[in-house]
């Protein structure tokens, strides 16, 4: 049976070594995370040892070895939005979701991930859940932001 | 409906093509088309869509269909001031564009009732955009009055917020790709790279090296394909610019990067951008497919020999992706580790052929310096730094956002004028430049004029331009330690001193700053060897590191230390942060006399660390506070104060 990541792995005939960032990119952004069986199946078709993937894959922050939750949070913690309390907000966070950053919740709704910097600094501090931007964060509207996405769920 | 212009986009870039061999120009302003129809702008860049710009916009659309008003909306990007996000521009017939900030959704109704009724009163406007044609609203200040905007000169964002981004059409009508066109009609590789190197232009990604000596290395080398690289992966946290361009204009980078291409003679470009930019990313695809489109990007330009294909490589994340060779074995494929030079990417870059990399900010400047010439750009700026920067101004002042600005500003103006000083009333207390590779600026050095050499003298540098502004109630040792975390996870790990050394400055900042055990005397001893090695493992890293990462590493700590040396010797001799920022080093003490024992701060500690009977004073175990401070904040008698 062909799996979704085969299916992938069909656009990248005759793909050399500068096509393994792309490729994996595109399994993760096609099936949330990279599984073991992904990086074998690419270690086969681009003729790169398994483990030379695995080290090019945790080399960058990018890709995740465990699938995240329904509602992806990423807590910006660049330099601004640390002076502007992105610590609390995360400390707020942890404690709210019962989890730590990079864990994903029990019922697996929400995950948290820390970014570098997401490039809105200027509203800093920041979140970004699903692609959707929340500005100017405190410890204190975390509840609201986390409880429209649980009522969403309800 | 636009009534027709006297020709097409299309014609007019035939005329312009024939025009530089002629001399018969063709006018940019046949292209304006005569509005009969009102146009709504949304400021949508990330930083726009962030503060409800998405909802903005909703309910802008439902206001035109339930009054049937015949509009066109239009999404543009930022035009720098973030504060005022959402920002929403109405043009109407005949009338010049004007621009309202804060415009949130539950706003929308009545500022549209109130503008078709020609009324502005009540409202925050930024101003209104000149134009000769136009009637002019009364009482609405120029928008270049404004006081963010009066002291910039905008070269680079001259386009980003007012322009709509995905129409190629409007950019050639403020004259762009004209430079493009020059340059394959008009000039030599060689004349080319002459140009550049006149204008004085250096790179705006950090380390400042003068643009044409790189391009003229790549031309001089011989071989079959060279590549030309556009680094747009930005790393800095507090810096943003890069991605405000591309979003806002991205056509201005791929004609900088297509005459860079022609100069080095590359028919291979790439765009290195980073994956947390999905706006940006989409933006520049449809940019390219609209260039290659009309002709001004793909094979045979223009009818000339030169072909160029632009590629987008997407970052996957890695801050030390901004050294030159560590993001071509990224685009290669590799961990992106650097290597040692020479021999330099003008040699033997990617693929092992010559590759110039540049930042986008410096492909940016260039169409404009061909189209205006060498001697207009290096008029701006000071004598040894040419031309404008854009600097990312965020932290606790008021006006956040973008700024671009002569070269020879004080960075005094920067904060105090343009970004409208301090947040909340509190007192300056430093500037972070260039973020994790930069240094501070104290009060004291606040007058110098911005350009390479100030800064490098002040210990600080110009990096990517991330300006995060603090004020009294920052902790500089907490700063440090931030910095230090961060470049310790970033490091690649190819260098040990690099590698090993960041962490363990980061674990003696940890230790400064963590709570007391005052039995421990190993501890303490610990501490203060630790201090002491500071500065010498700072420079030991500085010296045999490889990359520019690692050179830079110890910068933040460095310069935290040459100003604030003070708040160190606090925080290790007294144990105490003069901040109050770094919870471990605080105290709380309940004032019986104000305590009225309503029991909201035990209810609120989350350690359970204040007892006490309903109704009577109460007090802190010390042993269990952890220093959090949640009490201080519920108390509404103001019974606990901070020692």
């Amino acid at each position: 049976m062909k799996t979704k990541i085969d299916e992938i792995l069909t656009n990248y005939d005759n793909g050399g070594r500068d096509t393994l960032i792309p490729l994996l990119q595109e399994i993760q952004e096609k099936e949330g995370f990279l599984s073991e069986e992904a990086i074998v199946k690419t270690g086969k078709k681009l003729k790169i040892p398994t483990s030379k993937i695995y080290g090019v894959a945790t080399f960058y922050n990018q890709f995740r070895f465990e699938p995240v939750g329904k509602y992806h949070i990423m807590v910006c913690r660049g330099t601004a939005c640390h002076v502007l309390g992105s610590a609390t907000v995360l400390q707020e966070l942890e404690s709210q979701l019962k989890i730590k950053a990079g864990q994903t919740t029990r019922d697996g709704l929400f995950s948290i991930e820390v970014v570098a910097c997401i490039g809105a600094c200027g509203l800093a501090p920041v979140l970004n859940i699903n692609g959707e931007f929340h500005a100017n964060v405190t410890a204190e509207s975390i509840k609201n932001i986390i409880d429209t996405y649980r009522a969403k769920e309800q | 409906m636009k009534t027709k212009s006297n020709i097409t986009t299309r014609e007019y870039l035939q005329q312009l093509t024939i025009g530089f061999e002629t001399g018969k120009m063709p006018q940019a302003e046949d292209l304006k088309t005569v509005q009969n129809k009102t146009i709504i702008y949304i400021g949508a860049g990330t930083c726009g869509l962030g503060a409800g710009a998405g909802k903005t916009k909703t309910a802008i659309i439902k206001y035109l269909t339930d009054k049937k008003v015949d509009a066109d909306i239009i999404e543009v990007g930022c035009i720098g001031l973030c504060t005022a996000e959402p920002i929403v521009d109405v043009q109407i017939p005949e009338k010049s564009r004007i621009s309202f900030s804060n415009v949130t959704a539950d706003k929308v109704d009545t500022l549209l009732d109130a503008v078709f009724a020609g009324i502005t009163d009540g409202f925050k406007t930024l101003g209104q955009f000149e134009n000769k044609e136009n009637k002019p609203w009364n009482n609405v200040p120029r928008i270049s009055d404004h006081p963010f905007f009066i002291k910039q000169k905008r070269i680079v964002l001259q386009n980003c917020g007012i322009i709509n981004p995905v129409s190629i059409e409007e950019y050639i009508a403020r004259g762009g790709y004209q430079g493009l066109i020059q340059v394959l009609k008009k000039f030599s590789s060689d004349e080319v790279i002459t140009t550049i190197e006149k204008s004085g232009l250096r790179g705006r990604g950090g380390g400042g090296f003068p643009t044409g000596l790189k391009w003229r290395l790549a031309y001089k080398t011989q071989s079959d394909q060279k590549y030309m690289i556009c680094n747009a992966d930005e790393g800095d946290p507090g810096a943003f610019m890069d991605r405000a361009v591309i979003e806002g204009d991205p056509h201005r980078l791929l004609e900088g990067l297509a005459i860079g291409s022609y100069a080095i003679g590359a028919s291979v470009a790439y765009i290195y951008i980073r994956a947390e930019y999905p706006l940006a990313i989409e933006r520049l695809k449809i940019a390219i497919s609209q260039a290659e489109e009309y002709g001004l990007l793909g094979h045979g330009i223009l009818g000339t020999g030169f072909d160029l294909k632009i590629k987008i490589k997407m970052g996957a994340g890695a801050f030390v992706c901004g050294e030159e060779t560590a993001l071509m074995h990224s685009i290669e494929g590799y961990r992106g580790m650097p290597s040692p030079r020479p021999p330099f990417p003008a040699e033997k870059g990617l693929f092992g052929k010559p590759s110039v990399i540049n930042n986008v900010e410096t492909y940016a400047n260039v169409p404009d310096i061909i189209q205006k010439g060498w001697e207009w750009f290096s008029s701006v700026g000071t004598e040894k730094s040419k031309g404008t920067k854009v600097f990312a101004l965020s932290g606790n002042v008021k006006n956040t956002g973008l700024v671009e600005i002569p070269m020879g500003t004080t960075v005094r103006q920067i904060i105090f004028e343009i970004a409208g000083g301090i947040r909340n009333n509190k007192k300056f207390k430093s500037v972070q430049i260039g973020g994790p590779s930069g240094g501070c600026i104290t009060e004291e050095n606040l007058d110098i004029q911005v350009d390479y050499q100030n800064l490098i003298a002040v210990g600080a540098m110009m990096g990517s331009g991330g300006l995060v502004v603090m004020d009294e109630d920052t902790c500089m040792v907490d700063i440090a330690k931030f910095f230090m975390d961060f470049i310790q996870r970033e490091s690649c790990g190819k260098c040990i001193p690099c590698r090993e050394g960041t962490k363990r400055m980061l674990e003696t900042l940890q230790s400064i700053t963590s709570k007391p055990k005052p039995n421990d005397n190993r501890d303490a001893l610990e501490r203060f060897q630790g201090v002491v090695q500071l500065e010498k493992l700072a420079k030991v890293i500085k010296e045999t590191s490889l990359c520019g990462l690692g050179q830079t590493a110890p910068n933040p700590v460095l310069s935290t230390l040459r100003y604030f040396r003070h708040e160190y010797e606090a925080h290790v001799f007294e144990r105490v942060c003069p901040a109050g920022k770094c919870t471990d080093l605080r105290k709380f003490r309940i004032l019986t006399d104000k305590c009225t024992g309503c029991t909201v701060c035990s209810k609120k500690c989350p350690t359970s660390a204040i007892i006490g009977t309903r109704k009577a004073p109460h007090f802190i175990q010390e042993d269990k506070c952890i220093g959090c401070g949640a009490c201080h904040e519920a108390c509404k008698f103001e019974a606990i104060e901070m020692i």
